[in-house]
């Protein structure tokens, strides 16, 4: 093992790992306000077919990522509108977005199954994820929108009879947490893997929904969360590579068997969880009363 | 310039099953405190609502400073200078003190200089606020402290107080009214929402009585007394209400020693080594400010938290601190605790069904596990007959009934089941006076049948007039009991704010 | 001006007849919105939506196949009421159906050369088995480490997956197979009976009758049931009626994983009859849908468990004769699911319009 094969891992790690950063912290904005939204897997997933659709059509990288920014600015409205206004259940709305998404991705990209693209450099996106991460920090615990996010998360009651409109400030925060889980996705289908296949999001979108859980809703822990998971995938594939006398199936379970070990270490301290995650998580809020 | 800085003509406001405001009228005069009296459901808090933007009247108009007060939003008030503080603090538990306040300005100035701005008024008023705290950690006084901060940090003309001293100590209240006094000497004027007679006389200039959602009347305090305020608040007089102490017996019912309870969480106040006892027929109160362990004691004596430190639970000489809420109440003890919505009873839930969730030895609504639902539809119907609760039929929804009727509802459940011993928390809090006065006489009424009754509450007087003995919480510890007909009201305020 | 404006308010009393009417309107806009989608990819929509939706089940065959699908839809379904009722997040049926499988399929393999009238009641039973205790698993993380159950019943789903994907790859494959990743097939008495010759619908579905008339007694009749559903509604208020919190969390998810994995060994026993990879086109999750679509009512699940069966074997037709991909059936599943909730506004609340005084 030389130091060229150490950087090559390393090199894997930062460019698998960069899309569950993205599709973690649009979720820990959203989940800041107060919202949980389980569709993320069905966001990323149309967000990797629209960017991929567009580029073979187009053939231009800037015109598929930001229609498939626009395809997760649609999913997560569609969210919105039914979470905030019709006051519907958020898990049972999530759940039905993710399954939405599933549909609509395999249905959108048949036709492009194998088709070839050229993939761009994930580096960018890399680099992005990590300025990301610091701006939303920067914006939780150094501006006033910030903070108004966090205090309609924590009480949408207490927000309302201040003034803030809560329906607004939630709105965004879901759009915002769309718009970044249709990145995820785009860079899966144009960096990570270019190319289209069904459901080919590998369920990060529901490993990211464990890591903000594993961050305690902080923004930097994002980053050691999905590095985590990032390094045990990576890992497991190159010791099944280096041909140890394990069934590749064992391996396979890891990152799934690792995210249940993390959410108990992290679950297990009940006031922690308590202490950190908004107040006001998938409770509904009706003006009216 | 008229007289009035504020002037309200015939605002009314209607929700779908009540005209909560009825052509309300007055005016309210420059750097005085101004009264709103009235009891729970007047409409003061509709009104109050109206005036601060957060909902919108249906008729009507508030004439501020000589012009049409047009308000759509709270922010819109604070800045024309109406600011107000809510009878439930509207702070945000898990923010820090600084960020609670940041929250109540409302330029888009840089992060910086809002910090630089609470530490100016921190200085200005000499408040002793540790900014960097979270508000969970603060007590109630320090809570209301914040709240009044975040408010006078936009220089209001007009401050509404919300029933401002629900959660304050006797102390507290009395360091609230000398910074209520400085205040108008500010030139700010207050309108103080009240139901409390005697605050009114003391703290305000004028009052405006409401009743039924209409204005009975508006007058200088001058003349006024607590008792002549009263009945034009209630419009007609209530039962008197009388104990009576030969019905106790020399027997101990209800016993408990030495109790402790660590939480180790923010949220929890610790309970420290209470002992207290009730004997047969006997009602014992617990008084103290909120948030001094009440929810935490109630909880451990309805055998909703089993897991204490160390202690004893006696009831008729046996150990029940290891027994469920179920297994006590095979025993016959029955609870009923502060929450209606979602802890008495379920709002979701029909009447019928919620009275399922009081299951006795001796109602016999389950058997082998099948519902009895004869037994349970005749046991409802007789609850909401006796205990004269208002509502369409058994199969109404708990949530739609009003605070009065459901508590009514509650409480007849508990008594309808013979307990020999109730715990009972706050049996009045937040409902009309008419509802108030039939449960406290229904709580007397019941101890004279000889079942031993606890209960905990924050509303001293009503401890003083239904309760035979007293004992006061404080900090999650409990002080000597003291006999209500020769107490010491001076001696009982002090131990409610923690004083020796 | 107020007058016209609708208003939302809170009903006083549970309306039995918007309980009926809230499923309908969602399947009406399910149907507009996918006749919309047809035409926008060209299709006509009345011709697309009668494939869809009317000549599947337009033969005695079709019908049989559309009980064949509802069977396991039905029965997870009525297993995920008791841990929905109970505000639990059970969300890995397709985990607890692929261990029931694996477990009963597993006896199946075991006894492959022997006969006898007691084995497929003892698949039965470790198939309950094997289910139940993969999803005592996410319930005991909950009650003793409070984790989340939604992410750790998901995480097993594919766990399981890989498990059985192990196993029909290594030691149960089928020898005489060749490289098919699949396991012996069944012997005759380790198969479900079918009901009526030449019909694949089989036993099963007997058995999910039965099991969701037993779960509507429970659910209506028994003090088990009210505690579900009290403890769903407010935690604190079933503390005060002193019910057993993680007694009834683990008893859902136990009831909920036998169900599941009854379903799973009904499908390896039924109309598979051996165990290989994709023994389950999703049943686990899309039982959610037929759930909340039969709002948690056994009688209307069983009426949602044909409607959602009815999307599986559409967009089978769909793709044969239309072209389209099967995956349109999930845009169904999900428009409606969200239809259904967007439309149960109506449950809790009345829209009014004008004044009441």
């Amino acid at each position: 093992m030389n130091l060229d094969f150490i950087i090559g891992i390393l090199e894997i790690i930062l460019i698998a790992t960069t899309p569950l950063v993205f599709a973690a912290i649009g979720e820990l904005v959203t989940e800041k306000s107060g919202v949980l939204n389980l569709g993320v897997e069905g966001m990323m997933l149309v967000g990797a077919v629209s960017a991929f659709v567009t580029l073979v059509i187009s053939g231009s990288y800037f015109l598929a990522f930001l229609i498939s920014i626009f395809s997760g600015i649609l999913m997560s409205g569609m969210f919105a509108i039914l979470v905030l206004y019709l006051m519907t259940n958020q898990i049972a709305t999530g759940l039905a977005l993710t399954i939405f998404g599933i549909g609509l991705s395999s249905m959108i990209g048949k036709k492009y199954i194998g088709t070839p693209i050229d993939g761009l450099s994930p580096w960018f996106f890399v680099l992005i994820s990590f300025v990301i991460v610091f701006i939303v920090s920067y914006f939780f615990y150094k501006t006033k929108s910030g903070l108004i996010l966090r205090a309609v998360g924590e009480s949408h009651n207490a927000a309302h009879a201040l003034g803030y409109n809560v329906i607004k400030v939630r709105f965004i925060a879901i759009i915002f947490g769309g718009s970044m889980c249709a990145l995820a996705g785009s860079y899966i289908s144009i960096c990570y893997a270019p190319m289209w296949q069904e459901g080919m999001t590998a369920e990060r979108g529901w490993i990211a929904l464990a890591i903000v859980v594993f961050s305690t809703w902080k923004p930097e822990r994002i980053l050691i969360g999905a590095y985590i998971f990032g390094g045990v995938t990576i890992l497991q594939m190159n010791l099944q590579a280096l041909g140890i006398r394990i069934p590749g199936q064992f391996f396979n379970m890891a990152p799934y068997v690792a995210t249940i070990i993390v959410l108990i270490f992290i679950s297990s301290n009940k006031l922690r969880i308590k202490l950190s995650a908004p107040a006001s998580l998938t409770i509904p809020f009706f003006k009216g009363k | 310039m008229g007289q009035f800085i504020l002037d309200i003509q015939n605002i009314s406001k209607s929700f779908p099953r009540v005209k909560a405001n009825n052509k309300v009228s007055f005016g309210v005069k420059k750097n005085t405190v101004h009264a709103i009296l009235g009891e729970n459901g007047a409409g003061k808090s509709t009104f109050v609502k109206i005036l601060y933007g957060l909902i919108k009247q249906d008729e009507g108009k508030i004439i501020y400073k000589n012009n049409e007060l047009k308000i759509s939003s709270p922010a819109e008030a604070r800045k024309v200078g109406i600011g107000m503080i809510f009878q439930h603090f509207s702070l945000f538990e898990s923010l820090t003190v600084r960020e609670n306040l940041m929250l109540g300005i409302d330029d888009y100035i840089s992060y910086k200089k809002l910090e630089i701005k609470i530490e100016n008024l921190i200085q200005k008023y000499k408040l002793t606020l540790d900014l960097d705290a979270p508000v969970i950690s603060l007590s109630s006084g320090q809570k209301q402290r914040v709240e009044i901060v975040r408010v006078l940090l936009q220089n209001p003309k007009i401050l509404v107080m919300d029933e401002p001293t629900s959660v304050l100590s006797p102390q507290e209240v009395k360091s609230l009214f000398i910074t209520l006094n400085a205040l108008v000497k500010d030139e700010t004027t207050i309108l103080y929402i009240t139901h409390k007679l005697e605050e009114v006389i003391t703290i305000c200039n004028s009052v405006t009585i409401m009743r039924d959602g209409e204005v009975i009347e508006t007058s200088s305090i001058g003349s006024n007394t607590a008792k002549t305020l009263a009945n034009k608040m209630l419009g007609k007089n209530l039962e008197e209400i009388s104990k009576d102490f030969s019905a106790i017996k020399d027997q101990i019912n209800f016993e408990v020693n030495n109790l402790s309870c660590k939480f180790n969480d923010p949220f929890f106040t610790d309970i420290i080594n209470i002992s207290f006892k009730v004997n047969k027929g006997e009602i014992l109160g617990i008084a103290g400010v909120a948030g001094n362990g009440q929810t935490e004691l109630m909880e451990i004596l309805s055998g909703e938290n089993l897991n204490i430190e160390s202690g004893k639970i006696l009831y008729n000489n046996k150990r029940i601190e290891k027994l469920n809420p179920q297994q006590r109440r095979n025993l016959s003890i029955s609870f009923v605790p502060e929450d209606r919505l979602g802890h008495s009873a379920v709002p979701e839930l029909s009447l019928n069904e919620n009275t399922l969730l009081s299951r006795f030895y001796n109602n016999k609504f389950t058997k082998n596990g099948l519902i009895q639902k004869k037994i349970l539809d005749d046991h409802t119907k007789s609850i909401i007959n006796l205990f004269n609760v208002k509502c369409l039929d058994a199969d109404s929804n708990a949530s739609s009934l009003s605070g009065g009727n459901l508590q009514k509802y509650v409480i007849g459940r508990e008594i309808l089941s013979e307990p020999e011993l109730l715990i009972i928390s706050h049996p009045t809090w937040g409902i009309d006076a008419g509802a108030e006065n039939f449960i406290r006489q229904s709580l007397i009424k019941l101890s004279k049948l000889g079942t031993s009754i606890i209960v905990i509450s924050q509303d001293l007087e009503e401890l003083i007039q239904i309760s035979h003995k007293l004992s006061i919480i404080y900090n999650g510890t409990l002080s000597n009991t003291f006999n209500t007909d020769s107490i010491d009201i001076e001696k009982v305020g002090l131990l409610m704010g923690g004083g020796k | 001006m107020n007058f016209f404006l609708p208003s939302i308010v809170l009903r006083t009393q549970n309306s039995s007849s918007v309980n009926f009417l809230v499923p309908l309107i969602a399947i009406v806009f399910t149907l507009l919105t996918g006749s919309l989608i047809f035409s926008l990819l060209g299709f006509d929509p009345i011709y697309s939506l009668y494939t869809f939706f009317i000549s599947p089940i337009s033969s005695l065959y079709g019908f049989s196949e559309l009980l064949v699908k509802a069977t396991p839809l039905a029965l997870i379904a009525i297993g995920l009421s008791y841990c929905f009722k109970n505000n639990i997040y059970n969300i890995g049926a397709e985990g607890q159906l692929t261990m029931g499988a694996i477990f009963g399929g597993g006896v199946a393999i075991y006894f492959y050369n022997v006969e006898g009238f007691w084995l497929l009641p003892l698949m039965l039973l470790a198939g309950v088995l094997g289910g139940s205790l993969w999803a005592l698993i996410p319930a005991l993380l909950k009650t003793k480490f409070n984790t989340n159950e939604i992410l750790t019943s998901l995480m097993l789903v594919y766990v399981a997956t890989f498990i059985l994907d192990y196993l029909v790859v290594g030691p149960w494959k089928d020898p005489s197979g060749f490289s098919y990743p699949k396991s012996r097939p069944f012997n005759e008495s380790a198969r479900m009976p079918e009901l009526f010759n030449g019909l694949r619908v089989h036993f099963g579905l007997v058995i999910t009758l039965i099991l969701i008339f037993i779960s509507w007694f429970i659910f209506s009749k028994t003090i088990f049931g009210f505690q579900l559903k009290v403890s769903g509604l407010s935690i604190k208020a079933a503390r005060f009626a002193g019910f057993n919190q993680n007694k009834l969390i683990i008893s859902a998810f136990i009831i909920c994983g036998g169900f599941a994995g009854l379903a799973g060994l009904g499908e390896v026993s039924g109309p598979i009859g051996l165990l290989y990879r994709d023994i389950s086109p999703n049943y686990g999750f899309t039982a959610i849908i037929v759930a909340f679509l039969g709002r948690l009512h056994p009688i209307g699940i069983i009426f949602s468990s044909l409607i959602i069966a009815l999307t599986y074997l559409g967009a089978e037709d769909a793709q044969i004769f239309l072209q389209i991909p099967s995956a349109v059936g999930f845009i169904f599943q999900g428009l409606l699911l969200f239809y259904l909730l967007g439309a149960e506004l109506l449950i809790n609340y009345k829209i009014q319009f004008g004044k009441i005084s």
